[in-house]
């Protein structure tokens, strides 16, 4: 009987072990996979050709990736501008100010917002955002703009990632113990003294995480973004322009272009930088993370 | 209101030593006070005067409303909305209960000092001069003044002097809340409300905070809440024992400890004894 037990206990440790692994090997496999399959790409050119040229003619064998590149730091920094401070605000209010019954009301209209489909997004971007862009915001500085620009993708994108901020924001916010910002309160500080100088504060490293997640979570999406953002291969600081984000590159080309030779690795050579690229905001994030913990 | 109880006492107990109260200077009386949180009445009808320069404690069984009144007193309660309060509350003649105006100069009035110590997620320096700075003093030299006092008023300056800058939570526990103290005494309070400050503690941290409170009530008034019975026979001038959110007793220690009038309070010493 015991032995049963001994042998069962092992073998369900074992079990977990192996899933786990499965999970953390995730992230190199994906790597090294991508990696093979764009290798043939570095046969004609340069690493370093690749990432800085903006030369994008693949009939002719040239693969600059740069524009693509550059639209989609674009988009996500824009989407993380608009997004930040108004899930940041919005989160403290929720924590903070409001009452119970307002975060119990929001919960589900957050979990609801998270759950949309992107192509709804993508609709809604095309049916609100791009007409907002052509025939308000454009026209109010002298531009002229179909609409379908990086500032567009940067506002559907922002609107896709508040959810997922948002409820970081509020969980991180709610893990601020009241007896902090009671301490806080009773030496004289007003409710936004508390908030600004405690409960931010204390907060640094999950406000720092929920930005970090936010922004790879931008980077990364496509589908409404590439229904929106105009796909034009472009290098311009303009955000009245069109661009075109990495993953729309793919996704649009994915099946399609194939004949052409050296394409199919481009594109996986795309993959890759997405990913690095993910990858690479997720270790800076937890460097600053790390970084505010320790001090 | 001590004198009438010693009064009653004297007529109903004959045959006990009688101890005769001084009419003590207030700094703090409540009326009629009562805290509800939707259909659960937390505090029934607290009518209580705070003697100055004195420990007050505030002794009874977990759950009998010693935290909630105390988070009354200096307006904490706002902070749940679930909670509504009524009646009078006042320091110097002025209802603090009923304003909302300056409260954070109202609180400032009374030093907080809870269960657990909370130091601010700054610098020990910064601790102490967190308070200082919201008084509007900016001066450098006037704020290292007064962190370094208040430091030494605590016990704690000469252990920390050459680590100001660090994090306060690289500090151990008993000096956590003893910076907290400072950190209140900081902003010069008339009122130290402490909510059993000891009960995280360690023996040795836990008779070090006694002793600061024996030294501090030379200048303040502390009102300490505790269920100890021991630690409320070391420390009180004035004992406050509460049950089911009533007051139910009070008086001087030796008067309640020796002689309790009400079963609920015998029950309560034999317990805890």
């Amino acid at each position: 009987m015991i032995l049963k037990r001994v042998f069962l206990n092992r073998l369900s440790g074992t079990w977990m072990l192996i899933t786990l692994v499965i999970i953390l090997s995730l992230p190199l496999v994906i790597g090294i996979a991508l990696y093979l399959k764009a290798s043939p790409i570095f046969e004609s050119q340069s690493l370093y050709q690749l990432i800085v040229s903006t030369d994008w003619s693949p009939c002719n064998g040239n693969f600059g990736f740069w524009p693509f590149i550059f639209s989609s730091l674009y988009v996500t920094v824009l989407s993380f501008l608009f997004a930040a401070p108004i899930c940041l605000f919005a989160a403290i209010y929720l924590t903070q100010f409001s009452s119970k019954r307002l975060i119990q009301l929001m919960h589900p209209v957050i979990d609801i917002l998270a759950g949309i489909p992107s192509v709804i997004y993508g609709m809604w971007g095309i049916i609100i955002i791009v007409p907002f862009v052509s025939d308000v915001l454009a026209p109010l500085i002298n531009i002229k703009s179909s609409g379908y620009s990086i500032l567009a993708g940067g506002i559907v994108l922002a609107v896709m990632c508040i959810p997922y901020m948002l409820n970081m924001l509020i969980e991180t916010f709610n893990t601020v113990p009241i007896g902090l910002k009671e301490a806080s309160l009773s030496l004289g500080a007003t409710s936004w003294e508390s908030v600004k100088h405690v409960v931010i504060k204390k907060s640094y490293p999950g406000i720092i995480s929920s930005f970090g997640l936010g922004i790879a979570k931008a980077f990364g999406e496509t589908l409404a973004v590439m229904m929106v953002v105009g796909n034009m291969v472009q290098l311009s600081f303009n955000p009245f322009e069109a661009g075109y984000p990495l993953p729309a590159l793919i996704a649009n080309n994915y099946g399609e272009m194939l004949s052409i030779p050296m394409y199919d690795s481009a594109l996986m050579f795309a993959a890759f930088i997405l990913l690095v690229v993910v990858l690479v905001i997720n270790l800076v994030f937890r460097y600053f993370i790390h970084k505010t913990q320790s001090q | 209101m001590n004198a009438v109880i010693s009064e009653t006492f004297t007529k109903t107990f004959a045959r006990t030593p009688i101890i005769k109260l001084k009419r003590q200077e207030s700094i703090l009386q409540i009326k009629d006070l009562n805290v509800h949180a939707k259909n659960h009445h937390i505090l029934k009808n607290i009518n209580l005067e705070i003697p100055k320069n004195k420990i007050t404690v505030l002794l009874g069984p977990s759950g009998c409303g010693k935290t909630t009144l105390l988070k009354s007193i200096n307006k904490l309660t706002d902070l749940y909305k679930e909670l509504k309060v009524s009646g009078n509350i006042y320091i110097e003649k002025d209802d603090i209960l009923n304003t909302q105006r300056n409260v954070p100069l109202i609180r400032q009035k009374m030093g907080l000092l809870s269960q657990k110590p909370y130091p601010l997620p700054v610098s020990i320096y910064k601790n102490v001069a967190y308070g200082i700075k919201l008084k509007g003093i900016k001066n450098k030299k006037l704020i290292d003044f007064n962190v370094e006092t208040k430091l030494r008023e605590v016990g704690l300056w000469n252990e920390v002097k050459d680590r100001l800058n660090s994090s306060a939570d690289s500090l151990s526990i008993g000096q956590q809340q003893r910076l907290c103290l400072a950190r209140g005494l900081a902003v010069k309070p008339h009122i130290i409300l402490a909510d059993e400050p000891t009960s995280a503690l360690d023996p040795v941290s836990s008779k070090i905070i006694e002793n600061l409170f024996r030294k501090l009530k030379e200048h303040y008034t502390l009102i300490l809440v505790t269920h100890v019975l021991r630690q409320a026979q070391r420390l009180a001038d004035n004992v406050v024992f509460m049950n089911y959110g009533e007051i139910i007793e009070q008086g001087r220690p030796d008067e309640l400890f020796s002689y309790p009038q009400t079963s609920q309070m015998k029950e309560y010493l034999v317990e805890g004894n």
